[in-house]
């Protein structure tokens, strides 16, 4: 085996193919992008999923100082209000639903909240006053939520009552419709690749016709006459990963973190750290895909 | 050396067989003229030989191979026994002599320190030791031909198959190619060599075997190119 004639060899026939190498790491690189795009929206979800689904309750926050007029018109929430609440949490209509409930006061949530947000800009402006006194309600089945729900709602002296886990599931039906349509494109864009490269690796086949016929009349091996054919194309998928890689780790950095944490700093994002676990992936997808339709598209060329 | 046995190639499509039941034997360090007229099936039975097709029917076996049977994976190695040239020379319009014939020992794998000994020997051998480094374009007809020799004889081949390869030159270059060859073959080398050249095969007077509308019509020892009296 002879690697610096087979490298010579594959520099040749790229450069004689420029054009369509190129336009072969662009389509490689875009739809690799939409790959990556797809996984990090993966990532992000089920980061989020394993952080807040058995963190998700039904709260039942009481009234503030702060709390809007038209909801708290009596303003803070009087013990009568926890004691009310306490004995229907405890009542035998609702006990057989509850797994557990507990009761946070303003200063426990700004403990909580502080530990939760150290590194962020909002702790430094939250008081203990402002945050709601909190009934924390774990049930035994999670979709019966609409039961403590409505059973809570309306009350005076409770601002709200959620149920955390619905407000998460639609964010997660968002984002996997995302990555569905990012993996739906990633998809078309993929076989458009396949077909661009299988139709680069003939025509330059087609290009070094007289080699390959030289080469097959004094008796070199099929693997040695297919192996710059592949190798071309591998490099060109290689490429394109690599810029999509490059594409990922500037989304992450510029988008997700410098731009979307900013924005919404309550919220945990994906960082450089998934985009690292997402780059072999890619590298190897495209290395593959790139390789596989060169190596068929070869085989064929040759067989006729 | 080469065994023919009651060959037929009939193409696709074609209203009769290009080989019609050829039997022929070669022996080692043969010269065999192959003559007959256009499309009398001289090329076919060359291919034949090389394996770059197989009969419709009939065996063929070259250097001990049956190429009826040969694996596909076995012929590349089969043909590096094998040298062949063409009327159109076939060299790599990008490649110096030197590279051209370098080309053909570097895709069977060759070792650099083999190729850099191999390579000039046998541009000394067909005379064109000063005409190394130049490119196939600043080249006569004759000496493309001996580029095409060289690259087709390095490797040493058992058996040289020629197809017209004096087709495209003048009188006198033919015959510095002849004489070329004619060394090659006393070298050892069974020679096939198909043309048209009547003068060569004339001169010759060697093994002469006539194709007619792929059939062996005559096949004379020591003949000329026409029906000896
Ligand atoms: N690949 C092919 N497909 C179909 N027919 C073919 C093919 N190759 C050759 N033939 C036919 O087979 C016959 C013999 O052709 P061949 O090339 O062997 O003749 P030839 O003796 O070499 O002629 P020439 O002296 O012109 O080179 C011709 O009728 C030709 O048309
Ligand atoms: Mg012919």
């Amino acid at each position: 085996m002879r690697a610096n004639f087979v490298f010579t060899e594959m520099g040749i026939a790229i450069r004689r193919n420029l054009s369509m190498i190129i336009s072969v790491i662009l389509v490689t690189f875009i739809s690799l992008t939409f790959v990556g795009t797809a996984g990090l929206l993966q990532q992000q979800i089920s980061s989020m999923k394993t952080y807040w689904y058995d963190k998700a309750q039904v709260a039942i926050y009481l009234c503030t100082k702060t709390s809007p007029q038209d909801v708290c018109p009596q303003g803070e929430a009087s013990k009568d209000v926890r004691n009310t609440i306490t004995s229907r949490l405890d009542s035998g209509t609702l006990k057989p639903y509850i797994e557990q409930y507990y009761f946070e006061n303003h200063d426990e949530a700004y403990k909580t909240f502080i530990k939760e947000f150290k590194d962020n800009a909002v702790a430094k402006y939250v008081t203990p006053a402002q945050l709601n006194e909190t009934f924390w309600v774990n049930l035994k089945d999670p979709n019966q939520a609409p039961i403590i729900i409505e059973s809570f709602t309306g009350l005076s002296g409770v601002e709200e009552v959620k149920d955390q886990r619905s407000y998460l599931d639609q964010i997660f039906a968002m984002l996997n419709i995302a990555s569905l349509a990012a993996i739906s494109i990633a998809g078309l864009m993929l076989f458009s690749a396949v077909l661009l490269i299988s139709t680069t690796i003939r025509l330059s086949a087609v290009m070094r016709r007289r080699e390959i016929g030289i080469m097959r009349l004094v008796g070199a091996s099929n693997f040695y006459i297919q192996l710059p054919f592949i190798l071309e194309g591998v490099v060109a998928g290689v490429l394109g990963s690599l810029l999509a890689g490059g594409a990922i780790f500037a989304l992450v950095q510029f988008f997700v973190q410098g731009f979307l944490a900013q924005q919404l700093p309550f919220t945990s994002f994906v960082g450089l750290g998934d985009a690292w676990t997402l780059l072999p992936g890619l590298l190897g997808l495209g290395a593959l895909l790139a390789g596989l339709a060169a190596f068929t598209s070869i085989r064929r060329y040759l067989k006729v | 050396m080469i065994s023919i046995n009651q060959v037929t190639k009939q193409y696709k499509g074609a209203p009769r067989p290009a080989l019609d039941q050829v039997s022929l034997e070669i022996d080692k360090g043969e010269f065999v003229f192959l003559v007959g007229a256009s499309g009398s099936g001289k090329s076919s039975l060359m291919r034949m030989i090389l394996r770059e097709d197989v009969p419709t029917s009939g065996s063929i076996h070259v250097l001990g191979e049956n190429l009826i049977g040969i694996p596909n994976r076995r012929v590349p190695h089969f043909r590096r026994s094998l040298g062949v040239v063409f009327q159109d020379f076939r060299l790599l319009p990008n490649k110096t002599a030197a590279q051209n014939v370098a080309f053909s020992l570097e895709v069977i794998g060759k070792s650099a320190g083999f190729i850099a000994e191999a390579v000039p020997d046998v541009l000394r051998l067909v005379g064109l030791e000063e005409k190394a480094s130049s490119l196939p374009s600043e080249l006569s007809g004759g000496e493309q031909q001996r580029v095409a020799l060289a690259r087709a004889i390095v490797n040493k081949p058992a058996i040289l198959l020629a197809d017209e390869p004096t087709g495209n030159l003048d009188p006198n270059t033919s015959a510095g190619i002849m004489a070329l060859l004619d060394r090659i073959n006393l070298a050892g080398t069974t020679i096939v060599m198909a043309t048209h050249d009547v003068g060569i095969v004339d001169k010759g007077r060697k093994r002469v075997v006539e194709l007619s509308q792929g059939k062996i019509v005559r096949d004379e020892r020591g003949s000329g190119y026409g029906v000896s009296k």
